[in-house]
């Protein structure tokens, strides 16, 4: 129960701060990446604001042997630079620059504005189940 | 630069640190969003699903409560068909799975981890998005 519980304030926290910051502004988000055009660097005070604060806290997180309400830190245990984490990439950029919503902002946005985040998180899933299907047969 | 909010994305960003910290601190998660939304439809345990559910619904709650005190104005786009909007976000799922994250997990926390394969990914899609606004600008003028 308490781990739902700070999820939960996680994600409120993390959905007031998508919607302060100007991510959830697919419009805010094209120009951020054209840089050649009428650039917006919003977005880098978003991720530096986000980074800063989370390298800062980690540093403390990570020096307890195990979080709060856990018995231990799940962080990734792949290292490898491989070919799927380019082409995944390439691709997850492809597809935010061309409708200016990642994952977040497209979930979040769905709590204000939902039309065009509804069928962006519907489409989402939809790519992520194929590609579990795809490397399921592969395996 | 005419629509440049320096201070309020500022804000916003410090705010998804500091949520990213309480989801470490206190879970010892990722605040991943494709990972964490991937995870409710994947075949992960009850109470897996259920903390994934929990954040969701505190993601679309916060923006919420937060426009509905401050409300978003978001100028419409004219050239976005619901067939692009389809098209981009299969491309967004395919390619974060694939990828194995997005803005959050690999930009936010993979890069305060000083991950190596955070920092290459972040540094993918960022030259990747440049490069798709440059080209549609380019050869199709929206």
């Amino acid at each position: 129960m308490k781990t739902i519980l700070s999820a939960l304030l996680a994600g409120t926290v993390f959905g007031v701060g998508l919607t302060l910051s100007g991510m959830v502004d697919p419009n805010k988000v094209v120009n951020f990446l054209d840089i050649t055009g009428n650039w917006d660097p919003s977005l880098m005070f978003v991720l530096g604001g986000a980074v800063i604060t989370t390298t800062i806290a980690y540093r403390f997180i990570f020096a307890q042997d195990k979080p709060l309400f856990d018995e231990d830190f799940h962080l990734p245990t792949l290292l490898k630079i491989d070919s799927k984490l380019l082409s995944g990439s390439i691709m997850f950029g492809i597809g935010w620059g061309l409708i200016g919503y990642c994952p977040g902002p497209a979930v979040a946005s769905i709590g204000f504005r939902p039309e065009e985040p509804l069928i962006v998180v519907a489409s989402m899933l939809v790519g992520m189940l194929l590609f579990r299907t795809i490397a399921r047969l592969r395996a | 630069m005419e629509n440049f909010t320096p201070y309020t994305s500022l804000a916003g960003g410090i705010l998804i640190g500091i949520s990213a910290s309480i989801l470490m601190l206190l879970n010892g998660r990722i605040a991943g969003i494709s990972g964490i939304v991937s995870g409710i439809f994947n075949g992960s345990s009850l109470h897996e699903k259920l903390w994934r559910l929990a954040f969701v619904v505190g993601l679309i709650g916060g923006a919420f409560v937060y426009a509905n005190y401050y409300p978003v104005n978001i100028e419409p786009r004219e050239h976005m068909t619901t067939a692009l909007l389809v098209a981009g976000g299969l491309i967004v799922g395919f390619g974060t799975a694939m990828g194995g994250g997005c803005t959050s997990g690999h930009g936010v926390c993979g890069m305060s981890r000083f991950s190596l394969r955070s920092i290459t990914a972040t540094m993918t899609f960022l030259i990747s998005g440049i490069a798709t606004v440059y080209l549609v600008k380019t050869f199709l003028g929206a």
